[in-house]
């Protein structure tokens, strides 16, 4: 079933023509001419479409709750992804940047916006030239106009570039961002719903989100509910990546298996046995190879206390050492962290050391129990996403790799990744 | 209510001191939450930190300041709360009814001592050689935790300490990125010397491009000093320099102590906040062993003498209109880097403490038959700015230093305690002559609008040559930012204005920049709260301890016998002996000064 990648590859992505001729901006047509905002909230929690980004927030109740404010409202589609192994936004925004425009329009519409934004990761420079031809493209294109004279619709949209902070993709600190701020979260709550961009109530949604709307409400919500399983609705973009031989973004309907997609889809493993699957991106959960039964399904995984996340897939054989990768991870959220608060700051680079230590021969069974203190307080105590989820990999690790950890500290690394008896790092 | 004198607070104030004004006015709904084993009714809006520490329940902080916006970076205060997932900062939540707070289970505690432990491994624990030794609140937290050993590797830093400014000091070694400076100089003083660059444990707190302090547009208030929770921003001192000189035989060390320190050294004693101590003071620093006690108060008349009749100059002469005060070194610097281009509006007057170290060094050393070249005038002042000042090259115009040394009240209040010496035990004494008698006008300098006050009582009785129906101005007293009087003067309107913290300043000069403003005369200090809220004063310095120390000010004012300046008999026998009238050849070489674009 392919909702958001259906005109991949077949369309030019920055053709209007080639858009409508694929049946594109029917969607809004359809909202502006017989469904109230309501409605259209109406039908989007109906569809049980869920946030696409990590979280996994009902995206019909965001709008709403959203809607539900007073003042003038915002927009901002979120395109800062930043989440290391995943690449589906920007394949969406290059191969399908209307649609994702048409589901901002419905929003806008709905809402009621005075003003949009897509910001726009940073290193994607290609894709924020590309986009903003696009824009220009339709804001002077006569479905515009069409738009305007028949619906007096109008629709204002900027596209804006963060500057390569992984942070920024967190709502609040894209948002300050978006203000000409330094990127850091904000306290919450409040949330961006209720104060966001200046201040004012703000929806802040994924591509992929934006993308499943103009299939909702062209097909309705009743067919929407039809794909995927009861708890998860639709399709998702998988980035697979790793040790597999067909690494890429592929559109699966939510409540395939792992084991499909990792070796069907993805033709298997390129090379050793598989030793973890990394679901979500570095913030994600390091799950060991029995977990390929398990299906992608928002509730599934909630209910093994596993998080889908934006919906990534990393493979790791057997010639990777697990205290190698965790450390890998950990200098990732350490160049990351905003540096505001004491847990990420401080404590992502003490967690680091210990690996360090660990890697090096060096680790106590102390170290073992200090790591999971740590890291404990580190996800509890952090202001925002980034410090909460950082130690995911952490925890994970520790909980279904116990023996490699221990290994370590008799100084064996079966994947001959670290050299024991070196001086460890200070940072 | 005085007949010739009408008011309006301005509603473009928004100082942080409105707060305390708003506190007693709002009508409240309260909410049921339980924090621990209390089931307490609290004001809605509230956060659980609010809630607990009114209801004397302790909940550690750290970056969190009562007076300034919440940053939750160090997340000491973490709490419980019932139905969340994660704990919860107990700074930045907002009570709501039925709330259920846990704020002491062992999760909880044992979070907190790992937060504090990470903050101590990355700070210089060099604690026996920090001047915040005993006043450190990471110290306090890590004996109030009874943290005894660190599992955390210490992290060692090596950068170099900013000693740039006459001023203040900033070793980021001991900095535990709090936050609290940034707010204090970005959002309240809004000069934006200093702000956060970089990510991670690379995050700096520090000026652009890391550049010295001094080549910043910092204005030396000490604002962030005061707000430090450890020893990461400080003033410069110069006690040393004090105790050689005291020491010397052939120095005659005088002291001048500005109006606010007399209601705010007590507190570094454990006194009740804002006691007048005068008496004890002039004790106490004789036996440190100053040969003259002097008091600036005397100078504070000079000062509203020499700038009355500037004003009363400007305004027949019609000169640059509005005339704005100059006794803030900090405000001074501000409007020489921000708005060089208002001058001309600045009064020419020096501040009372040059105008001090000016006489000393003239008309004293004449009347006492001491050579100038041996005196040693030192200041105890509530201010990091004023170190600056004495240092303008501008502040020599008799041929000496004005000022050799100026102490903050921290630094006086250490070296009383080295020296042993508990100023609660003394017995009062008196200020020396010349420079010892005051009127209740020259206290006024210590609190913000005291300036205006001081001067209005004096311009309108020389104007006028009638003393005002009420010679306290209310409308200028409090702490809304930006506070008006209007003043009928023979026919004329005199419009004031008052403001403190420099943040609330930018509104009215840019009026003046763009001629739209309706102002003759603006007092500007440069700290909130005016001089009781300098950045040199005791720690712990809040918002209700400026009120309080405010209102001992008044007191003092209220029991003067004298209340008008220019009725100060000293000052008098001054302009008769020597300077011969206000505004003379003398004083205007002596008294006033010029300033520069920065």
């Amino acid at each position: 079933m392919k909702i958001i990648s259906e005109n991949f590859g077949k369309i030019r992505p920055d053709s209007i023509e080639d858009y409508i001729k694929a049946g594109g901006f029917t969607a809004i047509e359809k909202v502006l001419k017989t469904m109230s905002p309501k409605d259209v909230i109406d039908e989007v929690k109906k569809s049980k479409l869920l946030g696409r980004s990590g979280s996994g927030f009902p995206t019909g109740l965001k709008w709403e709750m959203t809607k539900n404010m007073a003042k003038n409202k915002y927009i901002i589609c979120n395109a800062d992804e930043s989440e290391p192994g995943t690449f589906k936004d920007r394949l969406i925004l290059n191969s399908d940047p209307l649609k994702v425009l048409e589901g901002i329009m419905i929003a806008s519409y709905t809402l009621g916006s005075v003003k949009n934004f897509i910001y726009i990761r940073g290193e994607y420079e290609n894709e924020f030239n590309h986009l903003k031809k696009v824009i220009s493209n339709l804001q002077t294109s006569q479905i515009m106009e069409y738009l305007r004279q028949k619906y007096d619709f109008s629709f204002d949209i900027e596209i804006r570039s963060g500057a390569g902070a992984y942070v920024c993709g967190e709502e609040t600190a894209l948002i300050e961002s978006l203000e000409g701020h330094r990127g850091t979260p904000r306290v919450r709550p409040p949330y961006p719903s209720e104060n966001g961009y200046n201040n004012y109530p703000t929806l802040v949604n994924n591509v992929e989100t934006f993308a499943n709307i103009p299939f909702i409400i062209n097909n309705g919500a009743d067919k929407y509910l039809k794909i995927g399983t009861p708890g998860s609705t639709g399709t998702r973009l998988v980035s697979l990546s790793g040790n597999v031989i067909n690494g890429g973004v592929y559109e699966v309907t939510l409540g395939t298996s792992l084991n499909e997609i990792i070796n069907n889809i993805g033709g298997g493993l390129s090379s050793g046995k598989l030793k973890m699957i990394q679901l979500g991106g570095a913030s994600g959960f390091c799950l060991p190879p029995e977990f390929i039964s398990y299906k992608l399904d928002f509730n599934e995984l909630k209910s093994l206390g596993i998080i889908m996340g934006c919906g990534s897939i990393l493979v790791v054989n057997d010639s990777n050492c697990i205290i190698d990768f965790v450390k890998c991870t950990l200098e990732f959220f350490i160049d990351e962290s905003c540096g505001r608060c004491t847990p990420c700051r401080e404590g992502l680079r003490q967690l680091y050391m210990i690996y360090d230590k660990i890697s090096k021969g060096n680790g106590t069974t102390d170290d073992l129990k200090l790591i999971n203190d740590l890291a404990s307080t580190i996800s509890s105590s952090s202001n925002c996403g980034l410090g909460q989820t950082s130690i995911t990999s952490v925890v994970t690790t520790l909980k279904y790799f116990i023996d490699e950890y221990l290994d370590h500290l008799h100084g064996i690394c079966r994947a001959n990744k670290c050299i024991m008896n070196k001086k460890e790092v200070l940072l | 209510m005085n007949a010739n004198v009408s008011a309006v607070v301005s509603d473009v104030s928004n100082s942080i001191l409105d707060e305390l004004d708003k506190i007693d006015n709002k009508s409240v709904t309260c909410v049921n939450i339980r924090i621990d084993d209390f089931k307490l009714s609290v004001p809605e809006g509230i956060t659980i930190l609010e809630a607990a520490r009114s209801n004397n329940i302790y909940i550690p902080t750290l970056c969190y300041h009562p007076d300034l916006n919440i940053n939750s970076n160090c997340r000491l205060c973490i709490v419980e709360v019932e139905g969340t997932k994660n704990p919860v900062t107990a700074c930045s939540t907002k009570v709501r009814d039925g709330m259920i707070v846990k704020t002491g289970t062992l999760k909880i505690m044992k979070m907190r001592r790992m937060l504090l432990k990470l903050i101590l491994a990355n700070h210089n624990c060099e604690c026996t050689t920090c001047i915040k030794n005993g006043k450190c609140e990471l110290q306090t937290l890590a004996s109030l935790f009874g943290i005894t050993e660190n599992e955390f590797a210490p992290i060692k830093s090596n950068i170099k300490i900013d000693n740039s400014t006459p001023s203040l000091i900033r070793d980021e070694n001991k900095c535990i990125k709090c936050g609290r400076c940034v707010d204090v100089c970005q959002n309240v003083q809004k000069v934006g010397a200093i702000f956060p660059s970089h990510r991670s444990y690379n995050i700096n707190y520090g000026t652009a491009y890391n550049l010295p302090l001094f080549d910043t547009e910092c204005i030396l208030c000490g604002q962030c000093s005061a707000v430090c929770p450890v020893c990461a921003i400080y003033e410069k001192s110069y006690i040393d320099k004090v105790w050689n000189a005291l020491e010397a035989a052939q120095k005659h060390v005088v002291i001048q102590v500005a109006p606010s320190v007399r209601v705010s050294l007590g507190d570094a004693f454990g006194l009740k906040t804002g006691e007048i101590i005068t008496g004890k003071l002039v004790a106490a620093l004789r036996r440190l062993g100053f040969d003259k006690v002097f008091d600036t108060n005397f100078t504070a008349d000079l000062t509203i003498v020499e700038e009355g009749y500037e004003l009363i100059e400007r305004l027949n002469e019609h000169k640059p209109l509005p005339m704005l005060t100059s006794c803030s070194p900090g405000w001074i610097k501000y409007l020489e880097h921000f708005y060089p281009d208002l001058i001309p509006h600045l009064s020419t007057c020096k501040s009372p403490q040059q105008m001090f170290g000016a006489l000393t060094k003239t008309y004293y050393a004449e009347k006492s038959h001491i050579s100038p070249q041996s005196i040693f005038v030192v200041s105890v002042m509530p201010c990091t700015a004023k170190k600056f000042e004495a240092q303008r090259p501008e502040m020599k115009s008799s041929g000496f230093t004005d000022v050799d040394v100026v102490l903050t009240t921290r630094e006086l209040a250490s070296m009383l305690k080295e020296a042993n010496i508990d100023i609660t035990k003394l017995n009062d004494d008196e200020f020396d002559d010349p420079f010892g008698i005051s009127t209740g006008a020259g206290a006024l300098f210590g609190t913000t609008g005291g300036v205006m006050e001081a001067a209005l009582r004096s311009v309108y009785e020389i104007l006028t040559g009638k003393e005002l129906n009420n010679i306290a101005i209310t409308h200028i007293r409090g702490f809304n930012g930006i506070k008006e009087a209007q003043i009928a003067i023979n026919g004329r309107t005199l419009n004031a204005a008052v403001i403190h913290g420099v943040g609330n300043a930018s509104k009215i000069l840019d009026d003046i920049r763009e001629k739209k403003s309706k102002y003759d005369f603006i007092e500007v200090m440069a700290c909130p709260g005016g001089c009781i809220g300098g950045g040199g004063q005791p720690y712990g310095t809040t918002n209700i301890v400026k009120s309080q120390r405010r209102d001992s000010i008044y007191d003092i004012d209220i029991n003067s016998n004298i209340r008008i300046s220019h009725h100060n008999p000293a000052i008098k026998v001054l302009y008769d002996e020597f300077l011969k009238s206000p505004l003379s050849p003398l004083a205007h070489k002596l008294l006033h000064t010029t300033y520069s674009a920065r």
